[in-house]
C-alpha cells in the first residue's frame, strides 16, 4: 500500500514533498515537521532537524516502516510518520 | 525468577541507596552520576569501573531503575556511581529523562545530589551526541567527557582532537574504549582527583546555547566540533552487512526463527549433561547426609522437606542461565531493535507499535523487568496494554515446569534427525500458545478499554555491537544470585510449611498419611474444581503453593514425593508423575502453566508501575479465567487422542 501510494506521489509532482516520497538512496533535505510537539522534538533529538540530509535505507521486513539514515545514524520511521516529514524543494519551483 | 529487580537482595554494598552511606572520615563518599544517550556503551563503561560491586535499585517512588555501585580506585577514596537511565536531552519528556534531571538538579527527595558527573558519548557519532552536552555542562558540576568507541572511530577512518575540545569545554576530555578497557585510567584520574579536592574540580562556566532549542543545541554542537578537528566516521560497513541479512524481507524473519529454535534446542540438549550431574549431585548428597543422619523428625525433614523441595528446583539453573544467556547477547549485540522493526507490523495490527516487542521479548526471561522496560513506550495505553500480556510470554520460571512435564510425558524422539527432536517442538509450542495468547488479548484490549489512537514508533538502530564478556557475565552472576537466592527462601519456606502441613495432626502420636493431613485436606478441598482439568489432589497442592512462584510446584511436589517415600529428584519425579496424571492431564498442566499468573513478583510491579490494585486484579483474573477454560478444552480435547 505504501509503495502505491509514494508512486502516485512521484507521478503527480516531479520532487518529492515528504520523506515518505522519497526512494531508497534518494536524499532529501528536511524542511519541516507536521506533528506534534513533543513526538516533534523527539524526532529532532533523533537528527530530523531542519535542514539536515535524509536517506531512506532499508524497508522494515513486514513493510509499513523504513530506517531513514540522518545525522550520522539510523532511525526506523512508520510511513505514516515520515509522511509528515515536509522536504525542501530542491529545484526551483516555477512561480508565476 | 520474577522478583529480579524489585525486591531488596542482600547486596554487596553497605546500603547504595539512599541515605548515601557515610566513609570513616565522616564525610559522605562522593557520589558521581554517570550521564549518556542510548547506545553510548554507559553500561559497558559502569560494568567495567564497578565490576561486582554494584546492584539495581529503584528511586522511591518512581519505577525507573538505577543501578549504583562503587568505583575500584587506586587510591583510598571512595566513589560511588550512579548509573542514570539513557537520555538525548534533560528536557523533562519521559520518565527517565524526568529522572535523570531531578537526579542530577537534586530535586529528587532523598537522593544526595551528585557532586560530579561522567558524560559518555558516542565517538563516532559525536555531533549528535555532543548536544548533551550543553544540558550536563549547565549543571556547573565537575564533568569529565568520555568519548567512547575509540577502536571504533579510528578503524572506520574518524578523529578528533581531545585537547582542542577539552579547551573549548573547559572540561577534561577523554578518548575511551569501554568495552576493550582504554583509557579506563583516566577515569579513574578524574574521579581520585574530584574526590580529593571538590571544589578544585568546579568547572568555569562557557557560553551554552538555549537550552529548550534543539537546532541552536545541533549547531552548537556542530561548531565545537569543527574546532576540534572532527571528522566523522564512515558508515559502519558491518552493520550495513548484518542488517542487509537481518533486515532482509525474506532472511530476516527466517534467521529470527532460526534462531528462537537453536535456542529452544540447546536449551534441551547443551544443558541436559551439566543438569543430569546436578540431579545426581543432589540425590547423592541426600542420600549421604540420610546415612548421617540418625533417624527422627530433624532427618525426616531434612531430606524429605528441604532436600528433595529445593534440590529438585537449583537442578534448573544451568538452563535458565543458558535462556538468559541467549536473551543477554540478543539485547547487547544491538539485534532487539531490528526484531521490534520486524515485529512493528504485526505488532500495530494488534494496536501496538514494535517498541512494545522489546519488553515483551524480555518477558521470555522474567515479566518483571520486562513490565519495567514498558517505559520505553511514550504511549500511556499501550504500556498499560503490553504490561498486561507480558506475563503471557513465556518465562524462565516456566521453565522447570515444563521441563519435568515435557521429560516426563513426551518421548525424546526426533522428527529432523539430530535436529529437531518431540520434546523441543512441545515446547515451543507451548511458546507460541503464550505468544498468540498475547497477540489476541491485546487485540481485545485495544480494541475496547484501551482504545487509543494510532501510536507513532520512532526507534534508532544502533550498530551491532559485540557484547563483552564482562556484561554478560555480569548478567548470568546476578541472575544465579536471584535464582539461588529464590530457592533458598521462598521455596525453601514452602517445602518447610509444606512438610509440616503434611506431617499434621498427630493421631495417636504418630504421623498421618499424607491425604489425611492438613496439607492433604487443602488439597482434597480444591480437587472437586481441578479434577474436570484432570488434575488431583496433589497436583492440587502444587497450584496452590506456587501461585508465589510458578516453579515451586516441582519443589512442592518433590517434597510429597519425598515423603511418600519416593525418590524426591528430578528424574523420580519424572516417574512419580505418571502415577498421578493422565497424558491429557499432563497436556491440560502445561496449558494451565502457560496462562495463569502464578508470580507474586510480576502481581507486586504491576501494582506499583500501573499505580493502582485495577490492572493487577483484573490481569490475574483474567489470566486464570483463560488458564482454566484453555485447560479443561486441552484435557477434553487430549483426551480423545492420548490414553
Amino acid at each position: 500500500m505504501g509503495v502505491k501510494k509514494r508512486k502516485r506521489h512521484t507521478a503527480i509532482t516531479s520532487t518529492p514533498a515528504t520523506v515518505d516520497d522519497l526512494r531508497s538512496g534518494e536524499e532529501g533535505i528536511l524542511d519541516r515537521i507536521d506533528l506534534p510537539e513533543d513526538i516533534a522534538r523527539r524526532l529532532m533529538e533523533l537528527g530530523f532537524l531542519p535542514g539536515n540530509a535524509i536517506v531512506p535505507s532499508r524497508v522494515a521486513p513486514g513493510g509499513g516502516a523504513r530506517v531513514f539514515q540522518v545525522d550520522g545514524s539510523e532511525v526506523a520511521l512508520r510511513n505514516d510518520t515520515s509522511r509528515k516529514l515536509h522536504l525542501r524543494r530542491s529545484r526551483t519551483p516555477v512561480l508565476p | 525468577m520474577s522478583n529480579c529487580h524489585d525486591t531488596p537482595r542482600v547486596g554487596l554494598l553497605p546500603n547504595p541507596t539512599i541515605p548515601v552511606p557515610h566513609s570513616s572520615s565522616g564525610d559522605r563518599p562522593v557520589i558521581v552520576a554517570i550521564v549518556g544517550p542510548p547506545n553510548s556503551g554507559k553500561s559497558t563503561l559502569f560494568n567495567r569501573l564497578t565490576g561486582l560491586r554494584q546492584k539495581v535499585a529503584n528511586f522511591p517512588g518512581v519505577t525507573v531503575e538505577h543501578r549504583m555501585g562503587k568505583a575500584k580506585l587506586k587510591d583510598r577514596h571512595e566513589v560511588f556511581l550512579v548509573d542514570l537511565p539513557g537520555v538525548y536531552s534533560l528536557h523533562p519528556q519521559s520518565e527517565d529523562e524526568k529522572v535523570a534531571h531531578d537526579m542530577l538538579k537534586g530535586l529528587r527527595p532523598g537522593f544526595a545530589r551528585p557532586d560530579a558527573v561522567i558524560l559518555i558519548l558516542d565517538a563516532t557519532n559525536l555531533g549528535r551526541h555532543l548536544v548533551l552536552a550543553a544540558p550536563v555542562l549547565d549543571l556547573g558540576l565537575p564533568t569529565l567527557i568520555l568519548l567512547n568507541m575509540a577502536d571504533d572511530l579510528a578503524v572506520r577512518g574518524g578523529e578528533v582532537d581531545v585537547a582542542a575540545l577539552s579547551k573549548e569545554l573547559n572540561s577534561p576530555v577523554a578518548l575511551i574504549s569501554a568495552a576493550k578497557g582504554k583509557g579506563i585510567e583516566q577515569i579513574q584520574q578524574f574521579l581520585s582527583g574530584t574526590a580529593a579536592n571538590l571544589a578544585a574540580a568546579k568547572p568555569a562556566r562557557i557560553e551554552l546555547p538555549v537550552l529548550n532549542d534543539v537546532p541552536n543545541c545541533r549547531q552548537w554542537a556542530t561548531k565545537l566540533g569543527n574546532r576540534a578537528s572532527y571528522r566523522a566516521p564512515v558508515p559502519p560497513v558491518w552493520t550495513r552487512r548484518l542488517d542487509s541479512v537481518f533486515l532482509h524481507p525474506v532472511w530476516g524473519p527466517l534467521v529470527f526463527v532460526a534462531v528462537v529454535i537453536t535456542v529452544f534446542q540447546s536449551i534441551f540438549s547443551w544443558a541436559q549433561p551439566i543438569m543430569d550431574g546436578m540431579t545426581a549431585l543432589v540425590a547423592s548428597s541426600g542420600q549421604w547426609m540420610g546415612h548421617m543422619l540418625p533417624d527422627g523428625v530433624f532427618k525426616s525433614l531434612l531430606i524429605e522437606g528441604v532436600w528433595s523441595g529445593v534440590g529438585s528446583v537449583i537442578v534448573f539453573l544451568p538452563q535458565i542461565l543458558l535462556l538468559f544467556l541467549f536473551i543477554g547477547v540478543l539485547e547487547d549485540s544491538g539485534y532487539l531493535a531490528r526484531a521490534a522493526l520486524i515485529a512493528d507490523r504485526t505488532m500495530s495490527k494488534i494496536g501496538l507499535q514494535g517498541k512494545s516487542f522489546i519488553p515483551l521479548l524480555s518477558a521470555y526471561a522474567c515479566a518483571v523487568p520486562a513490565v519495567m522496560a514498558t517505559r520505553v513506550i511514550e504511549n500511556k495505553r499501550d504500556r498499560i496494554a503490553t504490561i498486561m500480556i507480558a506475563p503471557l510470554m513465556t518465562c524462565s520460571a516456566r521453565l522447570p515446569v515444563y521441563t519435568l512435564v515435557i521429560a516426563a510425558f513426551v518421548p525424546n524422539i526426533y522428527l529432523i534427525r539430530g535436529v529437531l527432536s518431540l520434546p523441543t517442538v512441545t515446547m515451543l509450542l507451548l511458546y507460541l500458545l503464550g505468544f498468540v495468547a498475547a497477540v489476541v488479548v491485546a487485540r481485545i484490549l485495544k480494541s475496547t478499554v484501551l482504545k487509543s489512537k494510532r501510536s507513532v514508533f520512532i526507534l534508532e538502530m544502533p550498530p551491532y555491537r559485540l557484547p563483552t564478556m564482562q556484561s554478560l557475565g555480569l548478567r548470568l552472576y546476578d541472575r544465579g544470585k536471584v535464582f539461588l537466592h529464590r530457592a533458598g527462601t521462598v521455596i525453601l519456606l514452602v517445602a518447610i510449611g509444606l512438610w509440616i502441613l503434611a506431617h499434621l495432626p498427630l493421631s495417636h502420636g504418630q504421623m498421618p498419611p499424607i491425604e489425611n493431613s492438613f496439607a492433604g485436606m487443602v488439597g482434597k478441598t480444591v480437587e472437586p474444581v481441578i479434577k474436570p482439568l484432570g488434575f488431583n489432589w496433589k497436583i492440587g497442592i502444587g497450584l496452590i503453593t506456587s501461585l508465589a512462584a510458578r516453579e515451586v510446584i516441582v519443589g512442592t511436589l518433590g517434597t510429597i514425593y519425598g515423603i511418600e517415600g519416593g525418590d524426591g529428584n528430578t528424574q523420580g519425579l519424572q516417574a512419580a508423575l505418571h502415577a498421578d496424571l493422565s497424558p491429557a492431564g499432563a497436556v491440560a498442566l502445561l496449558v494451565f502453566f502457560a496462562f495463569a499468573l502464578q508470580c507474586f513478583s510480576t502481581i507486586a510491579v504491576v501494582r506499583r508501575e500501573t499505580g493502582s490494585w485495577k490492572w493487577p486484579i483484573f490481569q490475574f483474573s483474567y489470566m486464570l479465567a483463560l488458564a482454566y477454560g484453555a485447560s479443561w478444552a486441552a484435557y477434553e480435547i487430549a483426551g480423545l487422542f492420548l490414553h
